[in-house]
């Protein structure tokens, strides 16, 4: 009983105060849209791709603070611009495309932070690069509200267009649709769900949001829907556990959502019924008898 | 008459690799066409040429007096591809495989209507997969998984039907259903080109054969295509010796 009690005042205590409830609703609505979006992006292969985008906003934060416009514009402008820059070179040139992006988002990160250090600001560069989600003001929780719903919105509206590109372009190219066009659109919200992420935990963790909870779900089911309602499960319940442990141990909130995650997938890693690396063995056993009794599903 | 597919002079190079050498081709209407050829001869270049997924140097496709880019806008042309470039992992099922045929009939939202429904649960009977529908597609053994692609291209309906290695890894009763299906198909006034090494399946499945080694070597009914002497000729090779005809 007072185990449950304490346990009430650990996740009652923190919500009386107004930083947390905001750092909640930011946590929780990105990790929401990160969730969703992680989905196609396990299946697809792109997280490299999410580490690229993610990095190559930090020009366009700088430069929005010192004009004075949304930080979200800025980032959008950058994280788009790269990955248009990062298709261009990849075309027109012999370089494999992973080492474009390496080259892309290193140099785009790099002029970010020359820009930190040389342009007049009140950027604080830490906060960028990990997140301040305890000290958003109105105007940041109002552009994540509406940048999510937008990205919602969107993947809601296509959502069946997205699985079949991920699952098969060629298909798509076959039956008179635009692969490149869906791909475009999926790189477009990548952009704009790593803008609504920066909030939360910064450029250097976002590509866990965009990955984690996406790879988490793939271990636990084979159903694409189930896939989403699992992954953003596992956002949500990460982004609560997250902010209010960083509020105890007076610790990284970005690091403490990610480590959450990363808590998750571990979990679903180990035990996942089907895919868990300690039921593989039970999973071959029964395997190996259905294959005794129905002998058409050897291959 | 128009021919159903066209290739004329068609040239595609790799940097400095002649995939198809001036090939030329030319279907008629409801005809099955075997397409064969060793490993790197240049079948699946040709079946990507036709699909428009590779720049041709020289030449001009035409698919039903189409260009190729025309002709998958208006749905006259499906594929089922080869079962290495499936991700056979992907968290979808059959039925849901089967509906990505129908994309192109859909709405923007892709949501179906009761004839795309009806259209699923007829391609999915027609391959004996009715059963299984609701299977991961990673879950289905080599002819199962095969005969769902040919579901999908049947509820997609296209006029000319490009088939990769449609036999490879196919069990015989799986053979045996995909085969009835192509001769049903070809009943229906469908066009089909189809690669295959199974030299065996030929005679029974198409009305002409191709051979190809980056070019054109040989067109005619299969008997003489397959005659070994033909085959002797243009690759050194004896038909029976199979396991020599990959891909």
């Amino acid at each position: 009983m007072d185990a449950l009690i304490a346990l009430g005042e650990w996740f009652a205590v923190p919500l009386r105060f107004e930083f947390v409830q905001r750092a909640l609703v930011v946590s929780v609505v990105a990790g929401v849209v990160c969730a969703v979006l992680s989905c196609w992006m396990t299946l697809v292969g792109w997280s490299l791709m999410g580490d690229a985008v993610s990095h190559a906003v930090l020009p366009g934060v700088v430069l929005s603070y010192v004009f004075g416009l949304p930080f979200a514009l800025g980032a959008l402008v950058f994280g788009a611009g790269s990955v248009a820059l990062i298709g261009v070179v990849n075309r027109t040139s012999r370089v494999k495309e992973d080492a474009v992006i390496g080259v892309v988002f290193t140099a785009m990160f790099a002029l970010g932070l020359v820009l930190i250090s040389r342009v007049p600001s009140q950027t604080d560069l830490g906060h960028i690069l990990f997140g301040n989600v305890l000290g958003v003001s109105d105007a940041d929780i109002l552009q994540v509200l509406l940048l999510a719903a937008v990205v919602l919105a969107v993947t809601w509206y296509k959502h069946r267009d997205l699985t079949m590109y991920a699952f098969d372009p060629v298909h798509a190219h076959a039956i008179g649709l635009n692969p490149r066009l869906l791909e475009t659109l999926l790189l477009g919200l990548l952009s704009v769900t790593v803008v609504v992420a920066l909030q939360a935990v910064g450029i250097i963790l976002v590509v866990a949001m965009v990955i984690i909870p996406g790879a988490t779900a793939y271990l636990l089911t084979d159903r694409f829907e189930r896939m989403l309602v699992i992954s953003t499960g596992v956002a949500v319940m990460a982004a609560v556990v997250g902010v209010l442990a960083s509020f105890h141990l007076n610790a990284s909130t970005g690091g403490c959502i990610v480590l959450a995650q990363a808590g998750a997938f571990t979990l679903a890693y180990l035990f996942s019924p089907r895919q868990g690396v300690l039921f593989k063995g039970r999973a071959a056993r029964t395997l190996r008898t259905r294959l005794v009794r129905h002998p058409d599903h050897t291959r | 008459m128009t021919a159903a597919i066209e290739l004329n002079g068609i040239t595609v190079r790799y940097g400095d690799v002649l995939a198809l050498d001036d090939v030329h081709l030319s279907v008629a209407p409801g005809r099955v066409c075997g397409l064969l050829g060793m490993n790197g001869s240049g079948k699946s270049t040709l079946f990507k040429a036709l699909l428009g997924l590779v720049p041709t140097d020289h030449g001009r496709i035409r698919i039903l007096g189409r260009s190729s880019a025309t002709a998958r806008r208006k749905g006259l042309l499906g594929y089922v591809p080869q079962s290495e470039q499936v991700d056979w992992a992907f968290p979808v099922q059959v039925h849901d495989v089967v509906m990505m045929g129908r994309y192109a009939h859909m709405g923007p939202r892709r949501r179906p209507r009761a004839a795309d429904r009806e259209a699923v649960d007829h391609a999915l009977r027609r391959t004996g997969l009715t059963e299984l529908a609701g299977r991961q597609i990673g879950a289905l053994s080599g002819g199962q998984r095969k005969r769902a692609f040919v579901a999908r291209a049947l509820a997609q309906g296209p006029d000319v039907l490009l088939l990769d290695e449609p036999f490879t890894g196919v069990d015989k009763r799986s053979e045996k259903t995909i085969t009835e299906l192509l001769l049903q198909l070809r009943l229906a006034g469908h066009t089909l080109l189809v690669s295959t090494h199974d030299l065996a399946q030929v005679p029974t499945l198409c009305d002409e054969a191709v051979l190809l080694q980056n070019r054109v070597i040989a067109h005619g009914p299969p008997e003489q295509v397959l005659e070994p002497d033909v085959l002797l000729e243009s690759f050194g090779i004896n038909p029976d010796q199979e396991e020599t005809w990959t891909r």
